[in-house]
This record gives structure tokens, sequence and C-alpha cells, in this order.
């Protein structure tokens, strides 16, 4: 159906039609408090080592009070190079390094190079700060390319850090004492590793937003090893996915055999043509 | 196309780039609310906030666009912002109809979005969008009669 009040075709982008709904709701429900989107309350860490650099996540997804999911995903891919853990609202984090990976892509297949950390940096920084803050993704970007290994923070404002050590999400202050009491400069692959899971146990232990496995991702000029899940917490699911039982699992006690009685009302025959 | 010949910015459409501001510009022609099209006038619909991010987002192509031309001006001189514009003026009025889908292939090259996906490209797609305008009135929007 066709409305005469549709003037122009609609812009493509964010539409923010609803937000006057919105607010006209929030005001109706009582305590005015809106459904919150899913977080990721999250401890993420990431450390540079002498061959390249080391990134950790935790893998809790949670929804106020509720986890939501106990095995998320949080070291997102953006190049053969660059990894990406992310922290704040979950599907925004999402969203922007989807975004942001697949624009790389098509940069390194116009000019058949590797993307450098520094481009994913700057795409990011002006995409989050175009947005003001509404998009709540904090970022921790490691990467190995031509120039050296990087590790960069990325606020939900725009803000950029460079550093050697790095913790963000809300288990960051715990997975920081860790980081700031170890870290030295040109760390060992397996020291760098143990730092990286101390601090992200550190942010599980004291934080309720974080916890179940620890995941690790190491990237050096060689080439990516993504560790899921590197450390699994004591916690397991014991539940059955299955409830299938063999027949004789439980004894038979009586059993009764009622023929159905079954009479022909009507038979027809119909000629196929098999041509 | 005889489109391109009419004159396109009538007085109506030359509104129809603001963002409604309380009682100050009712919608329809000659400053008075059209109620036919637009419903009855209400202050306090309009009082109500928009999102902050509406007014920066609907002028953000624009904005960086002058941004970036004005600083080809300094550095370049006038004659570059002029042929890019000129190029880009051309390029713009290939279109089809307003009420069918253009595809902006030369607009999209010129401006380097055809190799850039943004959420423009994900959200809210006009070829999937629920409402369908009037063909005639959408036309005649477009030339300025309405």
């Amino acid at each position: 159906m066709a409305l005469s009040t549709v003037l122009e075709t609609p812009v493509a982008g964010f539409d923010f039609e609803n937000a006057a709904r919105n607010a006209a709701l929030e005001g109706l429900l009582e305590k005015g408090q809106a459904p919150k989107p899913l977080k990721t309350g999250t401890t993420i860490a990431g450390v540079v080592f002498k061959d390249g650099v080391v990134l950790g996540a935790d893998t809790r997804a949670t929804s106020s009070e509720v986890v939501a999911d106990k095995m998320c995903a949080k070291i997102h891919y953006i190049a053969p190079n660059i990894y990406c853990c992310g922290a704040g609202t979950a599907a925004d984090t999402e969203k922007t390094t989807d975004l942001l990976s697949s624009n790389l892509t098509i940069f390194s297949l116009n000019s058949g190079r590797n993307p450098r950390v520094v481009m994913a940096i700057n795409i990011l920084q002006d995409m989050l700060y175009r947005y003001k803050g509404h998009i709540g993704a904090n970022l921790i970007l490691g990467g190995v390319d031509c120039t050296g290994n990087h590790l960069y923070t990325v606020g939900p404002y725009g803000s950029v850090n460079k550093v050697p050590y790095l913790s963000m999400g809300s288990g960051d202050l715990a997975a920081l004492g860790i980081l700031e009491d170890r870290f030295k400069s040109d760390m060992q692959l397996e020291e760098a590793k143990d730092l990286v899971r101390d601090a992200i146990h550190a942010g599980i232990m004291c934080d309720l937003g974080s916890g179940n496995n620890i995941d690790i991702c190491v990237i050096t000029k060689q080439g990516v090893d993504y560790i899921r899940p590197y450390q699994e917490s004591e916690y397991v699911d014991n539940r059955k996915r299955q409830y299938k039982y063999r027949p004789g699992t439980t004894p038979v006690l009586t059993e009764k055999i009622v023929p159905l009685k079954l009479e022909v009302v009507e038979q027809t025959t119909q000629q196929m043509d098999s041509a | 196309m005889f489109l391109h010949t009419l004159n396109t910015r009538g007085l109506r459409s030359q509104l129809k780039d603001s963002v409604p501001v309380a009682g100050l510009c009712p919608q329809g022609t000659y400053g008075v609310q059209d109620t036919l099209r637009g419903g009855f006038t209400s202050v306090k619909n309009e009082l109500l906030p928009s999102h902050p991010l509406e007014l920066s987002e609907k002028n953000f192509k624009l904005n960086q666009e002058k941004m970036n031309l004005s600083t080809l001006r300094n550095i370049q001189g006038l004659h570059a912002p002029l042929k890019l514009q000129m190029e880009y003026r051309a390029a713009r009025q290939i279109q089809r109809l307003p009420f069918l889908q253009s595809s902006n292939l030369a607009v999209d090259t010129l401006q380097g979005s055809d190799e850039y996906i943004g959420f423009e490209d994900i959200l809210n797609d006009p070829a999937q969008s629920e409402m369908m305008g009037e063909p005639h009135i959408m036309v005649e929007y477009k030339l300025g009669l309405l």
C-alpha cells in the first residue's frame, strides 16, 4: 500500500524515528528503566613481547545480573596479522570489528599489501568519534606488521592510546595490578602467555562480570595462534545434552497388546501413465 | 529526462532539509501546518528531544565534503574544488525517477564510497523499506509543485 505521507525514499544508515517514542515509554514504565542491552562486563588484556603481541580475554557475557553466554568469543579477527579484543556492549563491538575487518580486506585486495595496525586504529577512531560515544565499544587492538609489534586501545568516544601492556573492561583494575607488577620489556613467549593468563585470572577472581574460561591469542610475524580455551574454569557444566536411554534401562512390568480392527470402506484403482 | 530542465528547488522542497523545531517551521506550504498530510500540530511532539545524534548524522557527509573542499581550496587554489564539484553535480543528475531505486554508481565512484562499507550499507536498506511512497506525490515533491 502506498502511503501519501512518504515524500522521499528513506536515507540508509541509522534511523532515529523511535528516539521520541523511547523517551515517552521510559516516562511511562515504572522506575523509568528501559531494558538494558547485552554488555560483556569483561576482563581483556594485552602484552607486547619480544616477537609479537599476546592478547587475552575471559569468556563471560552478562545481561544485567544474568550470565547470558558462558563461551563468548571476545577476541575478534580483523586481518591475518591483527586481532582485537572487545569490551562494552557486545553487539557494538561485534559490528564495529566486522566493519573494520571488511574495510581492511577491501584495502588489501585493492593495494595488494597487508594492512598496518595504524590504519585499523585510524578507521576505528574516526568511526567511534563520529557517533560521540553512543557506540559502546572499548577495544584493545594488537598486531604485527612491517613496522613492528603494536598494541593500541580505543575508547568509545574515540580516544587512542599506544602502550606496551594494557587491560580494559570491568575487571581491568585487577588485571592491571598483575601486569604492572610483572611486566618487563622484551619477554619470551611463555613468560608473556603466563603473565596474560595470570592477569585475566585475577580479573575473573575479583570481578563479577568476568568469568568462565580464558582465551589467548598470540600474534607473531610467523602467524597467529588462537588458543580457545587456553584454560577452562574448574566449574564444568555436567548436564547431558542427550536424554535418550537404551531399551531395557527401566524394567517392563506388564504388557498389553490391543489389535486395531480396520474395515475396508472403499477401494479405487488409478491408472498411472508411465510414458 | 525533462525533470532536469524544470526548477526542482520549489518553496516546499527548500524546507525539507531542516529538522523540525518547535512551533517555528510547520511542514506545510507558506508555513501553515498541512493537517491533511501531516496530522494535527502538537507542541509537545516537537518539544520532546530527538536523539542527540540526529542532526549531526543528517549533515555529516555534507560537512565532511565542505571541510575537504575548503582545505583543497586553500592548498591548491580555486580550480581544484571547482572541477571536483562540477563532476559531482553532473554525476548527481544521473538518477531514476524519485520513487525508483537509483544505483548512484557515478556518485559512489567519485566519492570513494564504492570501496568503503559503513553503517549505511547495512542498516535501513531503502530497497527493503516497509513503507512505499505514492509515485505521483513523490515526483510532485521533487519538482517542488507540492
